[in-house]
Parts: structure tokens; sequence; C-alpha cells
């Protein structure tokens, strides 16, 4: 490329705070900033080290997901649904096959139910190790990072026994799961849960009371409840302030009805109070966890429909119906009768949704994701301004935004 | 459960196209113009105060060619209403709900960006997932999934 190639870009940083004071300084953080996770980039019109405005931009992740869904079928989106939020994948693959199932008019069984159930807290607990993990590094915290990731990397290598991957599982299918647990994988999940509560026991003690953490935390990146829900914020932001809605127990789902377990919320909805009611929500998950393991339903994992499920192996080379339609499923795809359908599941940032329309062919007609993390960036500046400037990395880390689900 | 859909059916009735049931949400279908209107009432009678979602549908080939879809829950009834409204592709252009809900100030500029449809007083409807200069709408039906339009120009790999 030659120099007079180079256009400048219409630059959003030089008009955008035209009107700012003469004490003012505006200054752009990111989209690539070595202490944010995440490609994120924040305008910000600083009086002194204090931001007055703040402008939050994404999309530098976007990568077409909606467009190309409607060009598979509807099973061969489970990978690409598995990338939005990366750090719980298959919470991401059992919604999205939950409302593909609710447009198909099909109840899967009751042990699919219950381990769909099972890894869903299990991905939470993974989600939120990460997230505490990361804004407590952060912050200066090594060594808690270090204890949360190492849980989580337990749950991460124990999740590829069952999957074969270790963050991108691929595990959900319409109508059922890719396969039953292993053999011992039930024991090993009670050591893990055991080692969860050794290091969380260990993080509570570092970092509950912490001086330098309160101060840090305490009393940065307020908001009212009323705030909350008008920006749309939901999951543990929102709880955070108070409001103890929670879509497992509002509208229960999958065997949530069936378990007992607390919404945890915080008073006064600032980093502090997202620190810790996502760590009580972990202790929640991992209690529903170990209710539900001995008593998981027994039975098949995958409905006996065959408009989704694969026929069984031996029949696929045994006969020529079953061949056929083990042919038409993977060429054509499951036929998805006409309508839409929207579906929401609690993932671990909030309430995840699925809009599916379908024309009544086995690819989708539409498939659009509200992303918990690109909702809550539209509220970004809200918990931004008025604040440090140091404090815009522990608040950013607080909401926890996932570029793969904020800009698709 | 039944008891808001009642409620929010005899307050809306003579205001929508139509009101039905589906599975997972009620559905209002509107004229374009009155959605500001059902959806302060939405907000303020009836306790619809979680605005979750803002998409288009691009029925290409039919006469008014988009639907935008609102969805809205309630976090007092934990109930959902899904508002729908045709737009027609001259001018597809529909009220912002900016001053009733902040959470659609993102949430219109994707739709803007993805569909084109214009939201009438969005106080800032710049580019949010793609960049500025952009020219299309991708999730339209006839844009090609193939095109390219690179900000930086592809090296030229021929020796």
């Amino acid at each position: 490329m030659t120099p007079r190639d180079h256009v400048p870009l219409n630059s959003p940083v030089r008009s955008l705070f035209d009107d700012a004071g003469d004490g003012e300084v505006v200054v752009n953080l990111g989209p690539s900033h070595p202490a944010t996770h995440g490609t994120i980039q924040v305008i910000a019109c600083l009086d002194g080290e204090r931001l007055t405005r703040a402008d939050v931009h994404c999309g530098y992740l976007h990568r077409g997901f909606e467009k190309e869904c409607e060009s598979h079928t509807w099973h061969n989106l489970i990978p690409y649904v598995d990338r939005l939020n990366y750090c719980s994948a298959m919470i991401n693959d059992f919604a999205y096959c939950a409302a593909v199932e609710a447009l198909m008019d099909i109840e899967i069984t009751p042990r699919c139910r219950d381990l769909r159930t099972l890894l869903s807290e299990y991905s939470r607990v993974a989600d939120h190790l990460t997230c505490i993990a990361a804004s407590l590094m952060e912050l200066g915290a090594m060594t808690p990072f270090l204890y949360l990731v190492m849980v989580r990397d337990y749950i991460y290598e124990h999740m590829a026994q069952l999957t074969g991957a270790r963050v991108t599982h691929s595990y959900g299918r319409i109508g059922g799961l890719a396969r039953d647990l292993p053999d011992g994988w039930l024991s090993r999940l009670a050591e893990v849960l055991d080692e969860y509560e050794k290091f969380t026991a260990r993080i509570h003690g570092l970092m509950d009371r912490n001086r330098i953490f309160i101060d840090r935390t305490r009393d940065v990146g307020v908001i009212s409840a009323a705030e909350a829900i008008d920006l749309g914020f939901t999951g543990p932001i929102l709880r955070s302030t108070g409001v103890p809605r929670d879509l497992r127990k509002d509208t229960p789902y999958l065997s949530y009805a069936s378990l007992d377990f607390e919404v945890p919320v915080g008073i006064n909805g600032d980093n502090y109070d997202r620190y810790y009611v996502r760590m009580r929500e972990m202790d929640e998950s991992v209690r529903m966890m170990r209710t539900l393991a001995p008593r998981l339903a027994e039975g098949p994992i995958n409905v006996d429909d065959r408009r989704c499920t694969l026929p069984p192996k031996p029949l696929v080379y045994g006969e020529i119906e079953s061949l056929i339609n083990h042919f038409k499923l993977i060429i054509d795809g499951p036929r998805v009768p006409a309508g839409e359908v929207y579906v929401a599941h609690e993932s671990p940032n909030g309430e995840l949704g699925f809009f599916l329309v379908s024309d009544g062919t086995g690819t989708p007609y539409k498939v659009h994701c509200r992303a918990p993390s690109f909702v809550h960036m539209g509220g970004l500046h809200r918990l931004l301004e008025g604040y440090q400037l140091a404090d815009v990395i522990p608040t950013f880390g607080s909401v926890n935004m996932i570029g793969g689900e904020c800009d698709r | 459960m039944d008891r808001i859909a009642d409620r929010v059916r005899e307050a809306l009735t003579d205001r929508v196209a139509s009101i039905e049931s589906a599975r997972d949400a009620l559905v209002l279908r509107i004229a374009p113009t009155a959605l500001v209107d059902i959806a302060t009432r939405l907000r303020d009678d009836l306790a619809f105060d979680l605005l979750v979602d803002i998409t288009a549908i691009d029925w290409i080939g039919q006469a008014p060619r988009f639907e935008t879809v609102h969805q809205f829950y309630s976090t007092r009834y934990f109930d959902r209403v899904r508002v729908k409204a045709r737009l027609p592709e001259q001018d597809p252009t529909i009220d912002s709900l900016v001053p009733l809900y902040g959470s659609a100030r993102f949430m219109e500029r994707e739709c803007r960006d993805m569909y084109g449809i214009v939201f009438a007083g969005h106080p800032d409807p710049r580019p949010i997932l793609l960049y500025e200069g952009f020219v299309g709408h991708p999730l339209r039906r006839d844009y090609p999934k193939d095109r390219e339009q690179p900000l930086v120009r592809y090296r030229d790999r021929t020796p």
C-alpha cells in the first residue's frame, strides 16, 4: 500500500466532544487497550481525573453472526452460538436449542432437562469465576486471579472429558444432547465442587474485607434500580441494585422449578455488590448441582423424533429409510414449522434471548440474539460518568462484557 | 399470567390491529404511528418496564417489506409482549423509543445499521456495530453475504 492510498477515517474521537470546556480533556481508551479484556472503545471527557462524559463504542468484534446463520441448517448453528458468550458456551447452546424446540413443539426428555440444568449451572460457575478473576486482577490482585482461574480450569478440563472441548463445546443438540455422561463424571464433579469451595473461601478471606479492594469498589459505578431497568440491565448488574429478578425463578424453565435456590441481591448497585452477587450466585449454583447430581432422571437424552434426532447408527447402515432420514437431516436440516419465537434463558450476564423466524425450511429465515452484554454496553456510560479515570477498568470488569456476544 | 394478558387486551384492543396469544408472548400488531402511544401505555399503565429487544424482519418480496419487532417484559408480572409493525420499503421510518426507554438507544442503532430502519427522533443515530462509511445494510436479504468492504485495502499478494 502506498501512502497516498491511505484515507483518514472519519474518527468519532475528533468531533465527539466539541463543546468540551476549558479545563476538560478528551482522551480515548481502546479499542485495544492493554488493561481491558475485550475490544471496546471508551472516549472520555475528563475534568482532571474525573470523567464528566463518556461515549462507549463497540462492534470491533462484529463478524456477521446473524447473517451467517441465514445460510446454514438449524443444526449447523450450534457451533456458532457457542462462540457468542465463549465463557459459558453451553448456556448459549441450550437457549438456542430450546428456542428451536419451542418452534418444533418438542418436549425434551427428563434426563436431558436435568443434564442441561446441571451443565448450565456448571457453566455459570465457570463464567463468574472468569469475570471475578479478571476484574480482581485488574485491581492488582494476582493471587485471587490464579486461584480462581485454576478452579475454572478444573471445570474446563472436566467439561472436556464430557464434550471433547475445553471452551466451545458444541454439546447441545436440537431435541437433546451430543452424548450422555461418561462413567465417573459425577464423582469428579463432586471433587471439583469441593475444590471450588476451598478456593472461593480463600477469595472471601482475601477480598471481602480488604481495605484496598473496598476503597476501589465500594460506591464506585453506582446505579439505581429504576435506572438499571430503564437501561435494560438484567442479570447480576440488575440484582446488585436490589431487584431480585432472575428468569430461573420468575419464568422457570428446564428443571429450575423443582430446585431450591436463592436469588442473591445487592444493596448499592456498585462494583462491590456486583462482585458479591456473583460470588453468592456461584454458591447457589453449586448448591443446585449438588442437589441435582444424585437425582438425575434416568432414560434417554434425545427425544425419539425423526424430525430432528439422527437415527441410531446400526439402522443407518442397515435400512434404507433410516439412511435417507440421516441424509436428509444432515443435508437439508431439520424442517422447522413456519413461525417465530422468542426464548430467553438466564445467562451469567443476564437475559440471553433468541428470536427465531422460520419459513418452514431447514434453514432459519432469521436468527436474532438478544445479547445481555450489548444492552449493558448501551448503559455503561452511566456507570462511568462522575468517577475517576482509574475506575473505568474495574467498572468495566464488573459488567463482564463478552465481545463475542456483544458484537456478534 | 393470563390476568395481565387480559388487562393488556382490554386496555389496547381498540388501538392495535390485532392481538394474539403466541406460545411465548402476547403479540400485538400495530400501525407504525401507534408505537409511542402503545409503548407509553405498556410502560406506565401495564408495568411492562423492561424494553428487552428491538430487531426487524426483512420480508423481501412482500408489500410492506420490513417488520419491526419490539420485545417488552414486565418485571412485576413476568410476562412478555411483542409489538410488531410493518414498514414500507420506500420509507422505513418508525418513532424512536429512546425518550421512554434508555435501553432503546443502542438497540435502535443496531437495527438501523443492520436493516436501515430509521428511528425518527433518535438523538444519536451513529453506526454502532458497523463503521462510519459502511455502505448498505447487511441483514437485508438482498445484501450478498460475501460482499467485502475492507477499511484497509488487502495487500497485493502477486509477486
